[in-house]
């Protein structure tokens, strides 16, 4: 392409630092977030508008918490796991935080070997990232099935108190779900572009038919890191209040 | 000499990013039905978005032959009457409205007016425009299920909206759900392309500072979608699993038919703070676009460039941010505390203050302008006049206590339909004879489009102004008929009937709108380039209908703002956006393209 007019091609650009430099960028031209990518600022404002979905789901829950006329069971006692006689409570959800906390590690370890160009370390661990997703899913269905099945808990009602609670428990636990399940699938199939080398030779996608490149191993990371700290609050203020 | 240049426009900024990677379709399939092309998406969404519209329009007809003959047609029962206010609402506003100015206009002008050759993420905004067809389908579906689509008013409140009954009940609320939250799904991968393309993907001297206001208009308002659609899609699920799974989020302790129902323990006032959460910004997003547009479509056709730009831009952003801490004010009648209402009143009146002082602006920009009466400048006119007038009795409606006596009257009726309805509508009919040129080359038919405007702009005030009287009376909206009342005048029927008439012929003129559109199609006055001589970017692609990609081969320079009009010392009386300073008093500056400008320096 050639290059037209007058430009000033030979200054390098020194931003300045601090608020001065968010306004220089936003009153430039072109991007105002310079080197963002298009993808990952998609990707960002995209959580934006799921972080909403999310506090609204947890709003809600607050609300009809509030609203419902009977007692709320006490979390602790409704999920608890009884191992060798004693009841230890919220012991699953603990595993299940702990697995879902370190496949956030993972995850950032294997944006860190992609950008190092490290095919098979960042497909490694994206494949193990994705590995605790779908144990996390796994515990999760464990989780419904017991209480379902053994305890008795439906969306429209319960024997421990208020009906809203398995209301809420299943939409908000089934949207986090929904989530890493979508998580998953998708890092098993970032991972196999990794593996196969795709992102470096610029391989076109199947559906997009745009070339990749390693930004999507971050913009995948983005994503799961967002899945992990939604389920932080979703522990804090589901099933410890 | 050219005198006028906003900011220092003789250096334009190295390019920041490689060329974008466009797909090229190959087939008749991928280039105008599976297409990737934000002018052909575009294109696609207005048509779907008019015929929805058209549903629209008809049932509003037979709303208005029950209000203004009741007794008459023994083919309208309550029910029936209840479904078409319901679906009338929601397609105007969402399927219609939302879809048009965002699906349709956001996706034609956005690449066009920012210099990009196309949306960031072409195939996820194709998807985009399927996922709201299929929205679409799913919601005309629900007229033919059993029981039809669902008549609990266009804000669905709990616990009527899922009773046996309110009609529709069975299953088109379910339908209804469903297709709202298809709807967000399909707007979500539209809208993050529009937001990223405005925020990333300008062309090299195309500061935020320099976007025409259009772009602005519809930035904003795409933002607004993207925090304000998810109060709606988690009500959609929530009152779903209500309906299907028995769940009490929004449902009380109820009995229906003399027998206690399962529910118990719901929030039916959480559905109302999650609806007007949406529903309020709901209002800006479909008048943010209209403001940006009407706001270019006066700049170009009174050859003057907008009065305080700057203003106007913060005054978009600040209107959008204030639209998400006012939704209560819908809600005075729900039963809040005085503080709140006080606190949603206050909010709700400073809103007045941005909003005004655009239409200050509006008139400073036509203020000793060259105005040329085109059939776009009409509507445009039309516009502000209207707006002025759905505003003020906002300003009525905001405060709590002379909202609660004209609540659930004619009144608000009249408010809302000038205000969010006509207004908007007027915008859309304006920019469509603005920028048909651009999309296909020829102009529409004028005398059609001036019989067209005259009888739209006449028609609504004829329809809205005595619904405002109507209102102050004490007619209830909603209402299947009147009946006997000691306080409504006999007098309110024969306005009822004068209303309906008018409401008939306007709606029928739009058919001859539509005729227009189809006939100027192949019989139109062939437009040329630029026919408005417009500056901003849009009209000075090499191609005109721009062709795939926009640019051809080298993307546009931008030296200056979009609103340079009557510039003193310029050879026309517009600059372009791309023109170099150093070719502005030139003979040849209209003519200057984007290939042009790709020669050495001069």
């Amino acid at each position: 392409m050639t290059q037209a007019a007058v430009t000033n091609e030979g200054q390098a650009r020194t931003p300045p630092e601090g608020w001065q430099g968010i306004a220089a960028d936003w009153s430039s031209d072109q991007r105002a977030f310079k080197n963002v990518p298009w993808g990952k600022a998609m990707m960002w404002i995209f959580l934006l508008s799921d972080t909403f979905i999310f506090s609204i789901f947890l709003l809600s829950y607050m609300t009809v918490r509030m609203s419902t006329t009977e007692p709320w069971p006490d979390p602790s006692t409704v999920f608890a796991l009884s191992f060798g006689g004693e009841k230890i409570p919220l012991i699953l959800i603990a595993i299940m935080t702990f697995i879902l906390i370190s496949s956030s590690g993972t995850m950032a370890m294997a944006v860190n070997f992609g950008y190092r160009r490290d095919r098979v370390k960042s497909a490694v661990l994206m494949l193990v990232t994705a590995l605790f997703g779908a144990m996390f899913v796994g515990m999760q269905a464990f989780e419904w099935t017991k209480l379902i099945v053994e305890e008795g808990v439906r969306p429209w009602g319960n024997p421990f108190g208020a009906a809203q609670f398995g209301s809420s428990f299943f939409m908000i636990t089934g949207f986090h779900g929904f989530h890493v399940s979508i998580g998953v699938l998708f890092l098993i199939i970032t991972a196999r572009k990794v593996w196969r080398g795709d992102f470096d030779r610029e391989k076109r996608g199947f559906f997009t038919s745009r070339k990749g490149n390693y930004e999507a191993v971050e913009i995948m990371g983005l994503y799961w890191h967002f899945v992990d700290l939604v389920w932080v609050f979703i522990f804090a203020v589901f099933y410890l209040w | 000499m050219a005198s006028f240049a906003p900011t220092k426009a003789e250096q334009v900024p190295p390019a920041e990013v490689g060329e974008m990677d466009l797909y090229h379709s190959h087939s008749w399939w991928t280039t105008y039905v599976f297409s990737q092309d934000a002018k052909v998406i575009a294109i696609q969404y207005s048509l779907t978005a008019i015929s929805i519209g058209l549903v629209a329009l008809v049932l509003s007809w037979l709303m208005r032959l029950q209000l203004g003959f009741p007794d008459t047609f023994s083919f309208i029962d309550a029910g029936e009457y209840y479904q078409y206010i319901t679906m009338h609402g929601m397609i105007m506003v969402i399927y219609l409205l939302t879809a048009l100015f965002l699906g349709g206009f956001g996706n034609y002008l956005i690449p066009l007016m920012v210099g990009a050759r196309d949306m960031v993420f072409p195939y996820v905004n194709m998807l985009s425009y399927w996922i709201y067809l299929l929205a679409v389908l799913v919601l005309v579906a629900s007229f033919f299920v059993p029981g039809g689509p669902t008549g609990a008013g266009w804000t669905l409140y709990p616990p009527q909206a899922i009773l046996s009954g309110t009609p529709g009940s069975d299953g088109g609320i379910i339908l209804m759900l469903v297709s709202l939250a298809l709807f967000i799904v399909g707007f979500t991968m539209g809208g993050l392309n529009y937001v990223v393309t405005v925020l990333q993907a300008r062309a090299r001297g195309m500061t935020l500072m320099r976007m025409p206001l259009t772009v602005w208009g519809i930035f904003m308002a795409t933002v607004l979608a993207l925090l304000a659609f998810p109060a709606l899609f988690v009500g959609a699920i929530m009152m779903t699993l209500d309906r299907i799974l028995g769940t009490s989020f929004f449902m009380p302790a109820i009995v229906e038919m003399g027998e206690q129902l399962a529910y118990g323990g719901g929030s039916p006032i959480l559905f109302q703070h999650l609806f007007w959460f949406f529903g309020h910004p709901e209002v800006y997003i479909v008048a943010l676009p209209a403001f940006g547009i009407v706001s270019d479509l006066l700049s170009v056709h009174a050859r003057r460039n907008i009065f305080g730009y700057r203003m106007m831009v913060w005054a978009i952003v600040v209107i959008g941010a204030l639209s998400f801490v006012v939704w209560a004010h819908h809600m005075y009648v729900s039963g809040m505390h005085p503080y709140f209402g006080f606190f949603f009143a206050t909010t709700t009146l400073i809103i007045a203050v941005p909003t005004a002082l655009k239409v200050y602006n509006w008139t400073l920009t036509l203020w000793r302008g060259n105005i040329h009466l085109t059939i776009p400048m009409l509507f445009a006119i039309a516009f502000i006049i209207t707006f002025v007038n759905g505003g003020i009795t906002g300003l009525f409606l905001g405060n709590a206590v002379v909202d609660i006596p004209l609540s659930d009257t004619m009144f608000v009726v009249a408010h809302f339909h000038m205000v969010m309805g006509v207004a908007p509508i007027l915008v859309i009919f304006g920019a469509i004879y603005h920028w048909y040129p651009l999309i296909t080359g020829r102009m529409l038919n004028e005398t059609l489009g001036w019989i067209h405007f005259w009888v739209t702009f006449l028609g609504a005030y004829a329809i809205f102004l005595p619904l405002h009287y109507l209102g102050f009376l004490g007619v209830p909206r909603r209402y299947f008929e009147m009946g006997e009342t000691g306080f409504i005048p006999p007098s309110a029927a024969t306005l009822n009937e004068f209303v309906t008439v008018i409401a008939l012929i306007v709606g029928a003129t739009q058919v001859l709108f539509l005729f227009n559109l189809a006939w100027s199609l192949s019989k139109g006055k062939l437009a040329g380039r630029n026919p408005w001589r417009a500056a901003s970017l849009e009209w000075q692609t090499p191609e005109s209908p721009p062709g795939h990609g926009n640019w051809g081969p080298a993307l546009p320079l931008v030296y200056r703002w979009p609103y340079a009009y009557s510039v003193p010392g310029a050879a026309e009386d517009f600059i372009p956006q791309n023109v170099p300073p150093s070719r502005e008093t030139g003979n040849e500056s209209h003519e200057a393209l984007p290939g042009a400008a790709a020669q050495p320096a001069e």
